[in-house]
């Protein structure tokens, strides 16, 4: 069964499996266990992530092929269902619409990006995606009359899925960590702490489409790792790790290129269409800036390139540390400004800093760590294993010597 | 029979009027889509606008869109040609040093925006520290303190250079992968670092006294008369034009142009000859970097204010810029920038919004047409 489900790539390593359970658990069941607008709107960004990097990764750690036009295929998703919903009406015949069109553009756009990089070197790709993601948001910023320009647009979700479809139950909800932080601080108050835990889960049409994204986020992950496990996976890294053999095999690798990148594009804008439902409002800024994309480029490295968990990983500790770790600089920088002489450094821990320690982060995980927390716990996992069986021979060994005197 | 064959041949040797130009095409790309570029413009600008839009205009005066393309006249189109070059010259000066360390050492600096941008900082403090001597009018004082400013950018991203060629790109040569990555890691901690320094917030520049307004060129001159060019673009078609000169006479004529070439060509046969490539690589890089900062430094005071992401922005057109010279080629990255220049003047005299889409139309036509660009270097 499990074999089923995941394609027969187990996680591989029991630091990794704990990870992933936790992280399935804690979307899954995030809405009743994190209390907090700012922790549901997070949940969602991963949901949406994690689609997002683990079709990067299948470009970037299983074709290395880097694209930062990735991005682009975002952004026509949510432009796509954006533009539907708003000249349609709000109606799931408008976000079906949408997304066919959008879907349609996508392909198209890919396919012709492949082609082109029929034509360039590898690294021409890179490039020529970077200038082309550029010049449609450029697009986007200048066409105000279709798309907001830099404004942005609403989207006119359908009620079912906007916070004025409300059930008329309201859940319970049990705030984990508030919890936990209270058994820990004041342990004799158990029964307090653990009533003032609960909280109401308001049940409307938000925590629907959060759990639309989250069951289509598993979903797309278990058929990427289904792909990357298929015939078709063994081509892609078979071209990841030399090219030229693979196509004297004779497998035309131009066509795999195009294919990866086609899909790839397919996953993210799904994924932006997710993105411009679950968050009703869409800006540049948010969806197509460059910024974005070296993000994604993070999540992807920073989890581990070429290991589908990797993006789980990558993204839910990316955002993670995108909304938590700025009050944590901000607590850092109060401290060193009150030690004498350490003023100066203080600017260095401020809370818009975050992203300076991430990039320090990601270029010492690119030397350090080429394989990401993801190959890191598996290496460790498999030395570990090592270790065992070596001691476990050599003990045979000592037996068999011991037979034999 | 014996003329067919032999023009199939040879293609290019013939006398007709088009197969001269398909050879001039193939032998000079830069300089037919220059051609191309400024003559269907200036085609735009000789028709009077009257002849073309007459039959078209409705009562109130209003011609259709595509019509009024017609309205440059040729005053507009020297100015528009003359800013474009200017701003075709900047882009050169940031762009050059990126297509040199990528020809030479192999290696795509992504960061290269950070240094445009730390480069800009660096003008603009020392501009807005010594705002007396900008403000005075002399010509004296002027010229210091643009030397001060640019010399200061160049140093502080020379030594950046240093730094990071040693720590960040000397452990990842020969890995194309780990180079993007890296150094996208790099330009993160760089536009941060400039954040730290200078706060998160935009700082205006303002230009030196004798450098702001415009020439207006003499009325009685024939066709441009009466043409307005900023003096800020002039200086910066000079600064440009010396520094392409510059550039072309250290890599024609001297020693370390002649192993930067052979370099570029083949690496290891340098290394065979006993030079230490890996102080080339230094070097160039070095150079790189202040070329980068010398730009922004420049591209700050043209556009009188810069920002912590200023480089990111640039770095687009540096990218078509040197995919449209071919990678590596400086003569290529010369005409590329210019191209790129006068093709965002242009259409964006026409039609502004579409400026920043002609420049990357531009490079996919130019991929289409010769996948490894203008000038492309032979790699063994």
């Amino acid at each position: 069964m499990m074999d089923w489900i995941l394609s027969g790539d187990y996680p591989r390593s029991r630091i990794l499996t704990a990870l992933l359970v936790a992280i399935f658990v804690g979307l899954g069941l995030g809405p009743f266990l994190f209390d907090g607008v700012v922790a549901f709107r997070t949940m969602g960004m991963i949901c949406i992530f994690i689609i997002v990097v683990a079709s990067y990764d299948l470009m970037l750690g299983y074709t290395h092929v880097v694209s930062f036009a990735h991005l682009m295929f975002f952004g026509f998703g949510a432009y796509g269902v954006a533009i539907a919903l708003d000249t349609m009406g709000s109606g799931f015949t408008a976000i079906f619409v949408g997304l066919g069109a959008s879907l349609a553009v996508s392909v198209i756009t890919a396919l012709l990006l492949g082609l082109l990089s029929l034509r360039v070197k590898a690294i021409f790709f890179a490039l020529v995606t970077l200038a082309i993601a550029f010049s449609f948001m450029v697009l986007v910023n200048q066409l105000y009359h279709i798309t907001g320009g830099e404004d942005g647009m609403r989207v006119a979700v359908p009620r079912e899925l906007g916070p004025a479809f409300r059930m008329e139950h309201s859940g319970t909800g049990f705030a984990l960590l508030n919890w936990l932080w209270g058994v820990v601080t004041n342990p004799l108050a158990v029964g307090e702490v653990t009533r003032e835990a609960l909280f109401d889960v308001r049940m409307n049409g938000q925590l629907l489409m959060y759990y639309v994204s989250f069951v289509l986020a598993t979903g797309l992950f278990l058929f990427m790792l289904r792909l990357v496990n298929s015939p078709f996976g063994k081509v892609l890294m078979a071209i990841r790790e030399n090219e030229f053999r693979a196509e004297a095999l004779g497998y035309r690798t131009v066509f795999y290129r195009t294919a990866v990148v086609v899909v790839a594009s397919a996953f993210a804008t799904v994924a932006g269409v997710l993105f411009a439902l679950v968050t009703r409002y869409i800006t540049p800024g948010v969806t197509l800036d460059f910024e974005l994309a070296v993000f994604v480029l993070l999540m992807c490295v920073i989890g581990g390139m070429g290991t589908l968990y990797g993006a789980v990983i990558g993204a839910t500790v990316f955002l993670v540390a995108q909304t938590y770790l700025q009050d944590l600089l901000g607590v850092l920088s109060g401290w060193i400004a009150e030690v004498p002489l350490m003023q100066p450094a203080a600017a260095l821990f401020s809370e818009e800093r975050w992203l300076l320690w991430f990039g320090v982060l990601f270029v010492l995980s690119v030397y350090f760590f080429p394989a990401g927390i993801v190959g890191q716990l598996r290496a460790w996992a498999a030395r570990r294993d090592a270790g065992a069986a070596g001691t476990k021979e050599q003990g045979g060994a000592a037996e068999a010597a011991g037979e034999q005197s | 029979m014996t003329a067919d064959t032999s023009t199939a041949t040879d293609p290019a040797a013939g006398r007709g009027l088009r197969r001269r130009l398909s050879a001039f095409r193939e032998g000079y790309p830069h300089f037919f889509l220059l051609g191309l570029l400024a003559g269907v413009t200036l085609l735009l600008a000789v028709v009077p606008y009257g002849i073309i839009a007459a039959p078209w205009q409705d009562a109130a005066g209003e011609a259709p869109r595509l019509v009024r393309l017609f309205r440059m006249d040729i005053q507009t189109w020297f100015t528009l040609t003359v800013s474009g070059m200017a701003m075709g010259l900047l882009i050169f000066i940031m762009s050059s040093g990126m297509t040199l360390t990528f020809g030479l050492m192999n290696v795509l600096n992504l960061a290269h925006g950070g240094f445009i941008s730390f480069g800009a900082f660096c003008g603009a403090t020392v501009v807005a520290a010594l705002s007396g001597w900008g403000g005075s009018g002399s010509l004296v004082l002027t010229a210091g303190l643009l030397l001060l400013a640019f010399v200061y950018a160049m140093v502080v991203t020379g030594a950046l250079g240093v730094f990071f060629e040693r720590v960040v790109i000397r452990p990842v040569y020969g890995n194309h992968l780990k180079q993007i990555l890296v150094t996208i890691g790099g330009s993160i901690i760089l536009v941060q670092l400039i954040q730290v320094i200078w706060g998160s917030t935009d700082i205006p520049v303002s230009r030196p006294e004798l450098l702001r307004g415009a020439v207006i060129i003499n009325e009685g001159v024939p066709l441009i008369g009466g043409a307005a060019i900023e003096i800020y673009r002039l200086m910066a078609v000079v600064v440009g034009l010396i520094l392409y000169g510059v550039m072309q006479l250290i890599i024609n004529r001297t020693k370390i142009g002649v192993l930067i070439r052979a370099g570029v060509e083949n690496t290891e046969m340098v290394e065979i000859h006993g030079y230490r490539i890996r102080m080339l690589f230094l070097a160039v890089f070095v150079a790189g970097s202040a070329l980068a900062g010398l730009g922004g430094a420049m591209w700050g005071m043209y556009e009188q204010i810069v920002n912590a992401h200023m480089g990111e922005h640039l770095m687009i057109m540096v990218i078509v810029v040197i995919i449209l010279g071919g990678l590596g080629s400086v003569t290529g990255c010369f005409y590329g920038a210019i191209l790129v220049g006068l093709i965002n003047l242009y259409v964006g005299y026409l039609e502004p919004r579409l400026a920043g889409v002609a420049t990357v139309g531009l490079m996919v036509a130019v991929l289409m047409w010769r996948p490894q660009g203008l000038i492309p270097v032979l790699r063994h």
